[in-house]
């Protein structure tokens, strides 16, 4: 009984944060509607739900409403593009059979090679899509930017990003808690991830909830999500990185706010401390790297991994944060 | 003594590797001693290495391109049998520091070393042709880029065996390319490759540029040009753009690995996006300086073969110009992900769609040549149909990529591999097999076997698709590009499977085309493949009015033009009785002669850039006195040049009349 | 020009020389605008070392500034000799450029040196290698066409009468001088000038 409760509270959560978006996108679909729907039925009954029907498709089954609203942004342009493409690739074929050399039927005129009409016709055709896509890329650009806030109530929960040679670092500084190669969250939470790297450049990805941000040392990105439904997804590096890039993958797990409570509880008990010695041993360079819990977090350490590029005297030559800082300046 | 240079950095233990330079050791022996076998040594440097002949310099071009492409394609074909096995468990065969280098040098080979040179060797053998000149503006600097060019394949192939290749993917991106992250000496060979090779182009475009502007024969104004020429003006303009950006990008990654800078660092208020937006800079352009010609090839092949005049000329010679000026307003839709705000991502993602008008204009008017034509379906028709279907869906699937909501998801996915290597195969390579079979004649005097050139098409059409169709769902899967290996549970195996069996494919394809090569030389004297006319391909443009294969004067007499399709209305109106062909008048003509100094120049700066790699600095220095001396005593030297009489203008012309080759 | 019994493989060589070396130019102007694009994103970043207009001092590039542009003048005169065939003023502009550049040189590397022995070297800060790679690739190129001006005068010693080949080679040098002219005045703005402006305002 209480397990139906929540998955109701959940689908209707899910709605309403659909809905701002939803109706949104609606004045899009408008304009490819009328005439062309039938070519687009056809063609997404050929095409796309063939490819949809493929049982893990990540970006076409997305779990959090950015990732949906840009799901629905690749399908909208690709149906609109198709209008075009489609026949450029009949005529290829058709025109190139119809007027072979061997067809003495066809029509033969060498030196017909102008026709302003013609011309201005797909001239113009291209311009439309073009026009209507642009402006779609205008607003949704604006919309989906991972700076800007969700448009959802409530404050967003904080979790701080550490790329490192070869493993992810998750800080979670309202609760004080770290972990490495394994991410938490809760459902219908809006979550902001503020991202840097203590290592060459990585990208931050877990395309089941949003789409990817790059990871760079001395400075900070953000990428906003809100995860719709729960379940383990696939989170990874998107930007190659050295040796052991490959095995820089972590699961994301996106529970309810329950579950994500009584894991908070669990890593409380880990005995590890993320204290500066801790990190330093950990931003060495490991390959495949084991899930690792700490209970506690050194005070504005991830303000010191951004500072340790930007700012002199933070870092010892071997580039490791010295541990005597005074930790006074700064929030 | 030998800087940094001991025996360690010859990897003995890796098996692969000791093949790969054992082969290449065999291949270089049995081509010395094939020379000392026929005694051709004389004949190679007298023939070739010193040769300042336009058409001779473009065969070796497209012979570099060939060999870098077999070793870039080994390569391929390596990453694609890792992904292929190294599901879950399995790490496969290549341990990650080895499959680095190798995706790293199949894109720096591909494009530099295969695209770059196959581009320069069509313009060397087709434009100077097209405008009717004797040869290019700067004949010796032209040489001296054909060996710049060599001599930086050769470093990157040296690396393979000595020391290491850069294993930072294909653009080196900082601060992985630093120090601090690649203290090795692969980076170094990178660089210096391809500061080398940047001076060879750089060169190149300069020169063509030239050409093109002030070489035209009387009559051709710039509207009356052969497209393919104008194309070719285009690309070479990006050329003299771009490449300087790319001597600067890279000069200060040398100097911050050199001389511990802070350009790129992470640290010292060092700035790595700075790299990302030069590199790219010049890096967008560097593709439209690859595709224009091929768009150039395919308006020359698509006309001739339809037995029609090309449709909108002037459309497309303006698509041409736009497309090349939008190229430097695009570079930003590289890394949208680097963080931009919403306005700047918008308005380079708008500008990059805008860059598909003028290309669907493009595919429209190369539609409308056919249509009421009289197609005949010779290999190059073929290539030039596939590319149109190919393009399209490569196009489609860059202008997705062009709307940042998109790219943020399928960033650097396999999504963004199989989109580029759609437009850069199905443009780019069909465009050059295209063009290369298209003047294969003019070249050579045979035509190329039609029969097996049809299953290399056919080979390569359908490789294509079984090889790069799985990597756009493997993209929409969520996998990411450069991966050594990938959990089980990814359930991406089975594409990874399929796209190497595409890549097998296209093996068969490359093998065909050296068989068709082979039968080709070996049936050279057939009727069927000896080009008797000069006109193979009932063409349109001059190239067509001299014999096959070109005398090394081109033009017995200077022609002058009054249309467009110049040599085809010559022949409508020969068709027409008027006006025959009158007895030409010769008169003498002033030839540049051969030189080694763009060789020896060349071989120079091979030596400086390994010493530098290696920090060998004697060994730098000296050679960097070979490179000063050589040009100064090429700068002082009276005799570059010599008269070809008139009398043996007509001689030369009468034997090619009687079918007697001077080649 | 029908009249002619020699057909040359293109029609005026020195024009196509000249247009091609303008060309050049233009590309080497866009080496240097990579440069000053980088040299105006990295000039702040000093990594807590002090700012680049308090390090400069701008009466003393000045003093540089007028050597080149004086050198510009007298290279300007040696080719008017060139072109009026009077061979010893020619010479004796051409060293009279020489000294000049190498005037500048010299107070272009003095000015490095101090800097490298007051520890403000290019290895600092970002700012600070911006700084030596721009103004230093000026130097380079100056330094080059020094070498390359000794070399003809050289040349124009062992000529009677001056020969077009050398004279030709004199115009291209000159166009490379007047270049490097123009780039050091936008260095001089750029670098120093609203350095300087920057800290003292």
């Amino acid at each position: 009984m209480a397990k139906k409760q929540t998955i109701n509270k959940q689908t209707t959560t899910k709605q309403k944060t659909g809905k701002s978006l939803m109706q949104k996108e609606k004045k899009f679909r408008v304009l490819l509607k009328n005439k062309t729907k039938l070519v687009i039925t056809v063609i997404t009954s050929l095409g796309l739900l063939s490819l949809l029907s493929g049982c893990n498709m990540t970006l076409l089954d997305p779990k959090g409403i950015i990732a949906a609203a840009e799901k629905q942004l690749l399908i909208d342009s690709t149906l609109l593009m198709l209008i075009v493409v489609i026949p450029v690739i009949i005529l290829a074929v058709v025109i190139a059979w119809k007027f072979r050399a061997s067809n003495s039927q066809s029509k033969y005129s060498p030196n017909w090679s102008h026709s302003t009409i013609l011309e201005l016709v797909w001239w113009a055709i291209p311009m439309v899509i073009i026009l209507i896509l642009a402006v779609m890329t205008w607003r949704s650009t604006h919309k989906l930017s991972p700076y800007r806030p969700l448009d959802v109530k409530g404050k967003p929960m904080i979790v701080q990003v550490v790329a490192l040679e070869w493993k992810w670092l998750f800080i979670y500084p309202e609760q004080d808690i770290a972990s490495v190669n394994f991410l938490q969250i809760p459902v219908d939470v809006p979550v902001r991830f503020l991202i840097t790297s203590d290592a060459p450049m990585n990208s931050f990805a877990i395309p089941s909830l949003a789409g990817q941000i790059y990871a760079m040392g001395g400075m900070q990105t953000r990428l906003n999500v809100l995860a719709t439904e729960t379940g383990d997804y696939r989170g990874f590096s998107a930007n190659y990185s050295g040796d052991g890039f490959s095995g820089m993958h972590f699961v994301t797990r996106v529970s309810s706010l329950n579950d994500f409570n009584q894991w908070v509880n669990t890593v409380k008990q880990s005995p590890s401390r993320l204290s500066i010695d801790a990190y330093n041993k950990l931003a060495k360079p490991s390959e495949k790297q084991p899930v690792e819990y700490f209970s506690s977090v050194q005070n504005k350490l991830f303000k010191l991994t951004i500072m340790k590029y930007t700012t002199p005297g933070i870092a010892n030559p071997d580039g490791s944060i010295k541990d005597n800082l005074t930790l006074t300046n700064g929030k | 003594m030998f800087g940094k240079l001991t025996l360690d950095a010859i990897p003995f233990n890796v098996p692969i590797i000791m093949g790969a330079g054992i082969f290449m050791a065999v291949v270089v022996l049995i081509v010395v001693a094939a020379l000392f076998y026929f005694k051709k040594w004389k004949w190679l440097w007298t023939e070739w290495l010193t040769s300042i002949d336009h058409k001779k310099i473009g065969i070796m071009y497209i012979i570099l391109a060939y060999v870098m492409f077999l070793r870039g394609f080994v390569d391929a074909v390596m990453m694609r049998s890792q992904q292929a096995i190294a599901v879950g468990h399995s790490s496969g065969y290549l341990p990650p520091e080895h499959y680095d280098q190798i995706f790293t040098a199949h894109g720096v080979i591909m494009i530099f070393f295969m695209a770059m040179p196959f581009m320069f060797g069509l313009l060397n053998l087709a434009v100077p042709l097209q405008i009717g000149a004797r040869d290019v503006a700067f004949p010796y600097l032209n040489s001296l880029s054909l060996w710049l060019t060599v001599i930086s394949a050769i470093l990157v192939n040296i690396s393979l065996v000595i020391g290491k290749f850069a294993a930072t993917g294909w653009l080196a991106y900082p601060p992985l390319s630093e120090l601090s992250y690649s203290p090795g000496v692969g980076v170094d060979y990178y660089i210096w490759a391809l500061q080398i090779s940047g001076i060879g182009s750089l060169l190149s475009g300069i020169n063509f540029f030239v050409t093109i502007i002030k070489m035209r024969c009387p009559g051709m104004t710039l509207m009356k040009m052969p497209v393919f020429t104008w194309t070719a003006l285009c690309a070479m303009i990006l050329v003299i753009l771009a490449f300087p950006i790319l001597a600067a990008t890279l000069g200060m990654l040398l100097f911050d690995r050199l001389f511990g800078m802070h350009f790129f660092t992470m640290t010292a208020g060092g700035n790595m996006m700075m790299y990302i937006n030069l590199i790219w800079a010049w890096g967008h352009p560097e593709v439209y300086i690859l595709i224009l010609p091929a768009f150039g090839v395919f308006s020359e092949v698509v006309a001739t073969f339809s037995r029609k005049r090309l449709f909108g000329y002037a459309t497309m010679v303006g698509a041409t110009v736009v497309i090349a000026f939008l190229s430097f307003v695009v570079w930003l839709h590289h890394f949208f992900t680097m963080g931009a705000g919403a306005n700047v991502n918008a308005f380079f993602g708008i500008a990059t769609m805008i860059i598909a008008i003028p290309t669907g204009v493009k595919i429209f008017n190369w539609l409308f040549t056919m249509y009421r034509g009289r197609v005949t379906y010779s290999t190059p028709m073929l290539w030039t149909i596939g590319f149109i279907i190919t393009f399209a869906i490569g196009g489609m699937s860059g202008v997705l990529m062009a709307v940042p909501g998109i790219d943020f998801q399928v960033h650097n996915s396999l999504f963004l591999i199989a989109h580029f290597h759609n437009v850069i195969i199905g443009g780019v390579v069909f465009g050059y097999f295209a063009g290369f079979i298209y003047w294969f004649p003019k070249t050579f005097g045979f035509k190329l076997n039609e029969k097996i050139g049809r299953y290399v098409f056919a080979c390569w059409f359908i490789g294509f698709y079984v090889a790069f169709m799985p990597l756009y769902i493997l993209g929409l899967m969520g996998m990411t590009r450069r991966l050594n290996h990938y959990p089980a549970s990814t359930g991406w195996h089975p594409y990874l499977v399929v796209a190497a069996i595409g890549v097998a494919i296209i093996a068969c394809g490359i093998l065909l085309q050296i068989i068709q090569l082979l039968v080709s030389i070996k049936h050279r004297n057939d009727p069927d493949y000896k080009d008797t006319t000069g006109d193979p391909w009932d063409g349109r443009t001059l190239e067509w009015s001299i014999p096959s294969p070109a005398p090394f004067y081109n033009f017995a007499v200077t022609p002058e033009v009054h249309g467009i399709d110049a040599y085809w209305e010559t022949k409508e109106r020969l068709k027409h009785g008027s006006s025959a062909k009158e007895k030409p008048h010769y008169k003498d003509i002033h030839m540049p002669k051969n030189t080694a100094a763009g060789f020896i120049i060349g071989m120079a700066f091979g030596v400086f850039g390994f010493a530098m790699t290696w920090h060998i600095f004697w060994l730098a220095g000296v050679a960097g006195i070979v490179i000063f001396a050589t040009i100064l005593r090429r700068a002082f030297d009276p005799h570059i040049d010599y008269y070809l009489k008139a009398k043996d203008v007509e001689k030369f012309e009468n034997d090619f009349a009687n079918g007697v080759r001077h080649y | 020009m029908n009249t002619h019994t020699i057909e040359s493989h293109d029609h005026s060589p020195f024009s196509k020389d000249v247009f091609g070396f303008w060309i050049y130019i233009m590309s080497d102007c866009l080496l240097f605008a990579s440069l000053f694009a980088t040299f105006a994103v990295l000039h702040t970043k000093t990594f807590g070392g002090p700012a680049l207009g308090q390090l400069v001092e701008v009466p003393y590039v000045l003093g540089e500034t007028l050597f080149l542009l004086a050198s510009s003048f007298t290279y300007g005169l040696a080719m008017l000799s060139v072109y009026r065939s009077r061979r010893n003023n020619a010479i004796f502009f051409l060293i009279l450029t020489f000294l000049l550049g190498l005037g500048f040189v010299t107070m272009e590397i003095n000015e490095f040196v101090h800097l490298y022995l007051a520890g403000h070297t290019w290895q600092s800060s970002a700012a600070m290698s911006s700084f030596f790679t721009l103004v230093g690739t000026h130097g380079l190129h100056v330094s080059i066409g020094l070498l390359w001006m000794l070399i003809l005068i050289i040349k124009l010693f062992t000529e009677r009468d001056i020969a077009v080949a050398t004279s030709r080679k004199l115009t291209y040098l000159g166009l490379f001088w007047s270049f490097l002219d123009i780039v050091w005045i936008f260095v001089f703005t750029i670098v120093y000038l609203i350095g300087a402006v920057h800290v003292y305002a």
